[in-house]
């Protein structure tokens, strides 16, 4: 009874090389065979075809010198749109478009616009599609958008330092402190440094959210910002996993801690960089300030896993650039060369990884108390938590408007 | 450029009683027209235009209208004039609204003279007016007006969103185009202009003309003018008049509504002055003939001839 079961399956496995790859084509070739019916001859549904629908999305606006105004608009329709006609604050004016006018399904364009622009005063674009659909966007304070200039770069890469490198540095200088401290001062430091995560992880999210509405409507913003969370979470568990010394080394938590807080302050310096690049950072110093002295517990959180160990001056200095770093890096990039495709993506990796090192925190945690046998959740770690959630949210009270 | 100058006679012939009698046939339909260069609106209209054909007669004539409406909405003509009421083209009075598929003649004579303007009537009004339903409704009077260069000019506007604003201003529909290709006139000539407001929407729009002044007649209803030398007048929606003047000298002269908005959203435009020997330059600079010239200067008379 056996012989024939052999003779299929070594059939199957002989005859896979041909037959089966044409069996697994033929599904593939039907396709192709109906969608060309449908393009067509429209299926039998032309009866269904409402009316046309045209969807684009103003990506920036930019103003690179006095009198032009430019803008990028991005097709995120089901159908190519041309665009005839602009109005600036109700005034139809000239304009090129590069490449052209009419954009097709999910392309791009640049028009520029002769308009003479107003310092500091907010106008408005209102784009004409050819049946008349109109699409707004808003110059909120116009101040021409700056250029990479070496004195500009300088002056964007000291924002960075001022709001990510700084306040770090700052922070790690609490580090001789944390050493003194006891078995339950430690718990709370570190359940602190839990919190504070917390905190950074919903704001990252939020800020992830913020881009991903603004993106055209084919990059589904908000499931990408949950997909690239939840894989970049994945991937981190699983290559903290395959570590076979059953606990992750106290110094690798903490270079995690200062990679996702260094993506979370690459989108600060992208928010930064954006405001000043649109005009918006007119609180310019307040809000540099504000954030000097919102992030200076992140120094704190991630030099809290390493009390016990000192690893030197040379990691402390690469803890404090990868974690402070980004924040140069994203006003450079907001400044100049701002993509809301890529602040999304990196914000969501941004949250994944600031998930991931809350999950290994939290574990130091567990494992310090379970040394002290307290429970997880006592009032000393539930207060460290708190404090931690307390202290970034009211110190953020500097930066949000 | 053309309606400006394209008067629609009607079909003269003899009524029963020995006066005049003008037939018009008005058909209403759906027609997708250019606004603005590659804006293209989803109009109503008469005859298929925006503004319908500029009805022209003289005071005391029979008028007949044909009206059949093959667009996809009960639709009317109401004319601004004498009429009865079963003529009066509204809803719910006499024949009332005319729905798709269906025809109406529409009778009554022509009085009072003036420049005057007809609409569709039916529900909602706002909608039916903006989509594109008015025409100029021109009655001369016996007596006859000073022989000018004439031009009907329609003041109107397109809400191409839908969002009960408008984003295109013209005179005769399509924004700017009178920037684009100024119009053709003589040094010393006089101009008339019958000027009709029908925008929708905003409460009032106005005509301003640059560096001349004129006299205007409210209605069109008076011989003579109810305004003397001014340069700028206000028309409220359904109001109009006629403006006469001369340019004293060549040049571009603009005309637009002073209210800057509709102005810089499309209804803005330019005179060409030109010496009498450089006119027919003028009109091959804007591809214009003389069919259009003899158009301007014989509105009132032309169509008298063929009785």
């Amino acid at each position: 009874m056996t012989a024939p079961s052999t003779i299929s399956t070594s059939e199957k496995t002989s005859g896979f090389s041909g037959a089966s790859w044409l069996l697994a084509l033929i599904p593939l070739i039907l396709l192709g065979v109906v969608l060309t019916y449908l393009v067509i001859t429209g299926g039998g549904l032309t009866e269904l075809a409402g009316p046309p629908l045209e969807q684009v999305s103003i990506q920036r606006i930019t103003l690179p010198e006095p009198g032009i105004i430019q803008v990028e608009v991005v097709n995120g329709g089901p159908q190519e749109v041309t665009i005839p006609q602009i109005a600036v604050d109700d005034a139809y004016f000239y304009f090129t478009a590069e490449p052209s006018n009419t954009i097709p399904r999910l392309g791009r364009s640049v028009f520029t616009i002769d308009y003479p622009w107003v310092e500091e005063e907010t106008h408005r674009v209102m784009l004409l599609t050819s049946l008349g659909v109109t699409f707004e966007g808003e110059i909120a304070a116009a101040v021409q958008t700056p250029t990479p200039s070496s004195n500009l770069f300088v002056q964007f890469g000291l924002v960075g330092i001022y709001v990510g490198i700084v306040p770090i540095f700052l922070g790690v200088l609490w580090y001789p402190f944390m050493r003194r401290l006891g078995g339950q001062a430690m718990s709370f430091v570190l359940s602190l440094t839990v919190g504070l995560l917390i905190y950074l992880a919903i704001g990252t999210w939020l800020d992830a959210n913020e881009f991903a509405q603004e993106l055209p409507a084919f990059w589904q913003g908000i499931p990408l910002v949950i997909f690239i969370a939840l894989l970049t979470l994945g991937v981190l568990l699983a290559l903290g996993n395959r570590r076979k010394s059953s606990e992750s080394t106290p110094l690798g938590i903490s270079y995690r801690i200062a990679l996702g807080i260094g993506l979370h302050n690459l989108g600060e310096g992208l928010a930064i960089g954006a405001a000043f690049a649109l005009g918006e950072a007119a609180l310019g110093t307040f809000l540099i300030l504000g954030f000097t002295l919102h992030n200076i517990t992140e120094g704190v959180g991630i030099t809290a896993p390493i009390a016990r160990k000192n690893p030197g001056l040379k990691h402390f200095a690469l803890l404090i650039l990868l974690s402070g770093g980004p924040a140069i890096v994203g006003t450079w990039v907001g400044g100049f060369a701002f993509n809301p495709v890529l602040a999304t993506i990196f914000l969501a990796i941004g949250v994944g990884a600031i998930l991931q090192v809350v999950w290994e925190v939290g574990k130091l945690v567990a494992r310090d108390s379970g040394k002290l046998g307290l429970p997880l959740v006592n009032w000393v770690n539930l207060g460290g938590a708190l404090a931690g959630i307390a202290i970034m949210y009211f110190t953020a009270f500097m930066v949000k408007f | 450029m053309q309606m400006l100058v394209d008067w629609d006679y009607g079909t003269l012939s003899q009524s029963e009683d020995g006066k005049p009698l003008r037939v018009y046939d008005v058909a209403a339909g759906d027609v997708e027209i250019e606004i603005a260069p590659g804006l293209f609106f989803p109009a109503w209209t008469f005859n298929g235009r925006v503004p319908g054909p500029s009805i022209r007669c003289t005071e005391g004539d029979q008028l007949r209208f044909n009206f059949a409406n093959y667009g996809s909405h009960p639709h009317t003509m109401h004319f601004h004039g004498f009429h009865t009421a079963d003529m009066d083209g509204v809803p719910g009075i006499g024949r009332g609204a005319i729905n798709p598929g269906e025809d109406f003649v529409y009778e009554f004579e022509a009085d009072p003279f003036g420049c005057h303007l007809y609409h569709c009537h039916a529900l909602p009004l706002k909608r039916h007016i903006h989509k594109g339903m008015y025409g100029a409704f021109i009655i001369d009077p016996k007596v006859g007006r000073h022989p000018a260069r004439e031009f009907m000019m329609m003041m109107n506007a397109f809400d191409t969103n839908f969002d009960g604003g408008n984003e295109i201003y013209a005179v005769n529909t399509v924004g700017h185009e009178f920037m684009r290709r100024p119009i053709p006139v003589k040094v010393g000539e006089l101009i008339r202009i019958y000027l009709i407001n029908v925008v929708e929407f905003d409460l009032i729009n106005s005509f301003h003309l640059h560096a001349g002044f004129f006299d205007y007649y409210d209605h069109g209803t008076t011989l003579e003018p109810t305004l003397k030398t001014v340069d700028t007048i206000m028309q409220a929606q359904g109001q109009r008049g006629i403006l006469e003047f001369k340019f004293r000298w060549p040049g571009q002269y603009m005309f637009h509504a002073h209210v800057s908005e509709f102005a810089e959203l499309g209804w803005m435009g330019l005179f060409n002055a030109v010496q009498p020997a450089d006119y027919n330059a003028a009109l091959a600079e804007v591809g214009l003939d003389e069919e259009w010239d003899y158009k301007g200067t014989h509105g009132s008379s032309l169509g008298k001839g063929n009785i």
